[in-house]
């Protein structure tokens, strides 16, 4: 499959440009316990890159290093022409990167909609006191607010839930509320660890279009983590497969599923 | 007939009345990104002109059909109107009508122009495409997905509308000119049937059919253009289209679409709508909500309900229809309105219901009494697609659950010897398109119209339908089998989503029975049952105990029924999928057709007579992608206790 041509079954237009991010040499130990070994990939703009390998691969631990959860002993971290020795996940937030989370990072005891604004967060500029008032530019600001979080909620179709408190929610749509919270933040590069982890056919089918929708209307640079091998294969443009902590195979889909060492993983090899 | 002279007699000509006479009142509202917005009858004006302008522009000519697929969305309506203003036909589709379903008519009608709601609708149209040629142009609302679609006939809405606006800058009065030329005996609108069997039939109704019904019906009820109505319902069904469009046209009242399907309840809390509309499955599922929650509330409340509710039973419907009631239960129930039944209405969303109406199908006496007892004014109506829906309605203070009330102003009903109920009223439609021998057929050289309903009239004049004609059968021993009667019954508990009765030519009846699977699956959840999903769940013991109680009950209320004694059921199965229109098995507008589903679960039946205990079935299922998957179970046959003719105590 050539880069750039369409995803089979969509008629997407998107383009791939340029590498944003690119992870060189990446170490990562706790310990004696090695998460992560001399792992180097990168991640081109607009398209969706996925991660796999088998449970305990280093799959989380890559995510983590990438929006600076964690610091890497050795190599590099290269976004948008900085190269860091760590992220910091403050600045990498700023700069544009935003995730969600194998288990779900939600306020359980408040609406949708306000977790949705939560993400928000970095996007309020005007002062407290303002805010608490809801007077001059803070309303405007808040009106903003609202708007672009209606948004999201109508394109993740969730308006039937919107005041409902997120603790309430079955998990196929908590999972979709934190896909809102991370878009409300409107990044640049989206970090997806396992959304589909847990989900039923029809619930994995939908947020498949979701995520192929938002990499598509916004543009937006998708990085994902998944189980599911008919969902990536689907989804991904290309795949990194990590064993061990190490890199296996990197390619597109069809690629990747050739490669014996990847069989290797998956299987188990004789010997 | 026609509309009395000088009042407007077409949808367009009504739209320009109330631009002119009340431009500045909301006509309607849609709820878009959380907030009600609102457009004035005058907005609505220059929004059709332009639409009306556009598509004029693009080739749709006067006498053609135009598409309008989608939910309740302003732009539809606006379509509709559009479309009429330029003396062409609109022919609105079920929006979950699969694509296959929707070649046929495409075909029949030679539709060349569609405006559809969103990417789901337009890939179903590329997708039958190929086999409908004169298919030429698709405009859509929602853009969402469909940014890089490069088919040639592929627009936008707005594109649409602003090609039009330009164009009816340059030619003024273009639009009124084209109005002027209709009249109320053109064709207003066609409505394809759902059809039990065999291909939907067009049905051609004119502007003076839906104008002249929906007058007479006003002048009733008394409507007022101040009436709240909630834009909820499939588009493509008659009902819909009479109380949202033609009436709202005809009044001048204010329509609200609401924001999705699944937020139809926090919609209709917030509009509060004064004359509302629902067929029986939604009063229906509303009351199995009412009652999950009942059931999961704190013992007070559930004893403070329980308790009101049996007072309401005995009161209420009385105390609406002015009758006299005791004064001490009359103070008791006002006491019960402000604890239970006013609460009730807030939640449901009826506090401001001035009158309700179902249709669409018989409703269970107990649903139907359970609305009215909380005070709430459902009433009956019948019609079909065919008769513009009015042919009966109940007046205030003469609501029965049995009847649908006498006939309206203008409408003669006579009553075959078959029991069947024929009828001429001015709504009657003009004929089913292309299809003269379905015309004959439905309507007689006199211009009876043949419903296929049995039924009769009742010592008070109010007409009494007790099922389709076809379906209405005799047991073996001669007793009478009204299918639909049972099936009923049995709907009306919360446990069960969906009943097919069989017993025509069979010694006794018997049932298959849906299970509602929220309702089910939150008694189950509550006694620590583990199921997996509805198969799992059908087939538990305690869950066919549940059923069985149910089905005796019914068997037990029957016994007392001198006529219907007979039909008790002897055996029950519970089906392990659920009927689904997508399987054929249920109608569009939900109905269920018993002969296919008679014929597809043959082996059922079979077995509901064999004396057997299981029977293994293997059934297709079509999922929502359209692809098809087999389902294989093994049911059991339960036998259900049947009731001796009690003695009617004097």
């Amino acid at each position: 499959m050539n880069l750039n041509e369409p995803r089979a079954g969509a008629t997407s237009g998107r383009t791939i440009g340029e590498v944003v991010l690119a992870v060189e040499g990446v170490s990562l130990a706790f310990g004696g316990v090695k998460a992560l070994t001399d792992v180097s990939f990168d991640v081109r703009e607009h398209e969706v890159r996925a991660i796999i390998g088998p449970n305990g691969a280093g799959k989380s631990s890559m995510l983590n290093v990438i929006n600076g959860v964690y610091r890497p002993q050795q190599g590099k971290i290269t976004y948008r022409g900085k190269t860091h020795a760590h992220m910091d996940p403050h600045d990498a937030a700023i700069r544009g990167i935003a995730r969600t989370f194998q288990s779900l990072a939600l306020f359980k005891g408040m609406s949708v909609l306000e977790n949705i604004l939560a993400g928000r967060n970095l996007m309020m500029k005007s002062n407290i006191f303002l805010q608490a008032l809801r007077v001059g530019p803070a309303l405007t600001e808040e009106i903003e607010h609202r708007t672009r979080c209606e948004e999201i909620i109508d394109f993740l179709e969730i308006q039937h839930v919107r005041k409902t408190p997120v603790g309430r929610l079955p998990y196929g749509l908590q999972k979709r509320v934190d896909l809102g919270r991370a878009l409300a933040a409107e990044p640049k590069v989206l970090l997806l660890d396992e959304p589909m982890a847990g989900m039923n056919v029809e619930e994995k089918q939908d947020m498949s279009r979701f995520i192929l929708d938002v990499n598509d209307e916004f543009g937006t640079t998708i990085v994902l983590i998944e189980h599911d091998m008919g969902v990536v294969m689907d989804l991904s443009d290309r795949v990194v497969v990590l064993d061990y902590g190490r890199k296996i195979a990197d390619g597109t889909p069809d690629e990747v599923r050739a490669s014996q060492a990847v069989i290797d993983a998956y299987l188990g090899v004789k010997h | 007939m026609t509309v009395q002279a000088g009042t407007p007699d077409t949808f367009p000509k009504l739209l320009l009345t109330h631009a002119r006479e009340r431009g500045d009142a909301p006509a309607i509202r849609e709820k878009d990104l959380g907030i009600w917005q609102t457009f004035t009858w005058s907005q609505v004006r220059a929004e059709v002109e332009a639409l009306a302008a556009g598509l004029s522009k693009a080739g749709l000519r006067r006498g053609a059909h135009i598409a309008v697929i989608g939910a309740n969305r302003p732009r539809l309506y606006w379509t509709l109107t559009a479309a009429q203003a330029l003396g062409a036909i609109p022919v609105p589709f079920y929006e979950d009508a699969p694509s296959e379903e929707m070649v046929y008519v495409f075909q029949n009608a030679e539709i060349a122009f569609a405006v559809v709601e969103d990417q789901e609708q337009a890939d179903k149209l590329f997708e039958i495409m190929p086999r409908c040629p004169a298919l030429k142009h698709v405009w859509y609302d929602d853009p969402r997905g469909l940014k890089h679609y490069t088919q040639p006939e592929l627009a936008s809405y707005e594109s649409l509308v602003a090609s039009g606006r330009e164009w009816a800058r340059a030619n003024a009065g273009l639009l009124e000119s084209e109005i002027a030329k209709s009249h109320g005996a053109n064709t207003a609108i066609m409505l394809y049937t759902s059809g039990t069997t065999g291909n939907p039939k067009g049905v051609v109704l004119t502007y003076d059919n839906l104008i002249m019904s929906s007058r007479a019906y006003a002048e009733l009820e008394g409507l007022r253009d101040d009436e709240e109505v909630l834009a909820y319902l499939p588009m493509a069904w008659i009902g819909q289209n009479v109380f949202s469009y033609a009436q709202w046209m005809v009044v001048g009242f204010r329509i609200n679409c609401i924001e999705s399907g699944e937020t139809v309840m926090t919609d209709m809390r917030e509009i509060g709508p004064t004359y509302y509309f629902a067929p029986p499955r939604v009063l229906e599922a509303l009351l199995t909500q009412v009652t999950i929650r009942m059931e999961d509330a704190s013992w007070v409340k559930r004893r403070m309900f329980q308790h009101f509710m049996e007072l309401a039973r005995r009161v209420g419907a009385n105390l609406l229809d002015r009758r006299p009631v005791a004064a001490l239960d009359r103070a008791h129930y006002a006491f019960g309105n402000l604890l239970v039944y006013g609460p009730l209405r807030n939640a449901l969303g009826m506090t401001r219901v001035r009158v309700a109406y179902t249709a669409g199908e018989a409703i269970g006496p107990d649903l139907f009494v359970f609305y009215r007892s909380l005070g709430i004014n459902l009433k009956q109506l019948y019609g079909s697609t065919e008769t513009s829906v009015m042919v009966c309605v109940q007046p205030n203070g003469e609501v029965r659950a049995d009847t649908v009330g006498p006939p309206m102003k203008g409408v003669e009903i006579r009553v075959l010897d078959s029991g069947e109920i024929v009828l001429r009223c001015p709504g009657l439609f003009r004929a089913y398109y292309k299809n003269d021998e379905a015309t004959r057929e439905a309507k007689d050289a006199e211009g009876w119209y043949h419903t296929g309903d049995a039924g009769y009239f009742d010592a008070g004049g109010h007409l009494k339908i007790i099922d389709r004609a076809k379906d209405v059968g005799k047991l073996a021993d001669g007793t009478l089998f009204a299918p639909k009667y049972l099936e009923n019954k049995l709907k009306f508990f919360p446990y069960v989503k969906e009943a097919v009765a069989f017993g025509h030519g069979r010694a006794e009846a018997t049932a298959m029975i849906n299970i509602d699977v929220q309702a089910v699956g939150d008694w189950a959840e509550r006694r620590g049952i583990a199921y997996a999903g509805y198969t799992d769940l059908a087939a538990k013991p305690p869950v066919v105990e549940l059923i069985r109680d149910c089905v005796e009950k019914v068997n037990a209320d029957l016994a007392n029924d001198p006529k219907l004694s007979g039909s008790q059921m002897h055996r029950f199965v519970i089906l392990h999928k659920e009927l689904d229109a997508d399987d054929g098995e249920l109608t569009r507008t939900r109905k269920v057709r018993r002969g296919f589903i008679g014929e597809k679960y043959a082996t059922i039946v079979d077995a509901l007579y064999a004396g057997v205990e299981r029977v293994v079935v293997e059934a297709q299922v079509r999922f929502e992608d359209g692809r098809t998957g087999a389902v294989r179970a093994e049911l059991g046959v339960h036998p259900a206790k049947t009731y001796a003719r009690q003695a009617v105590a004097a």
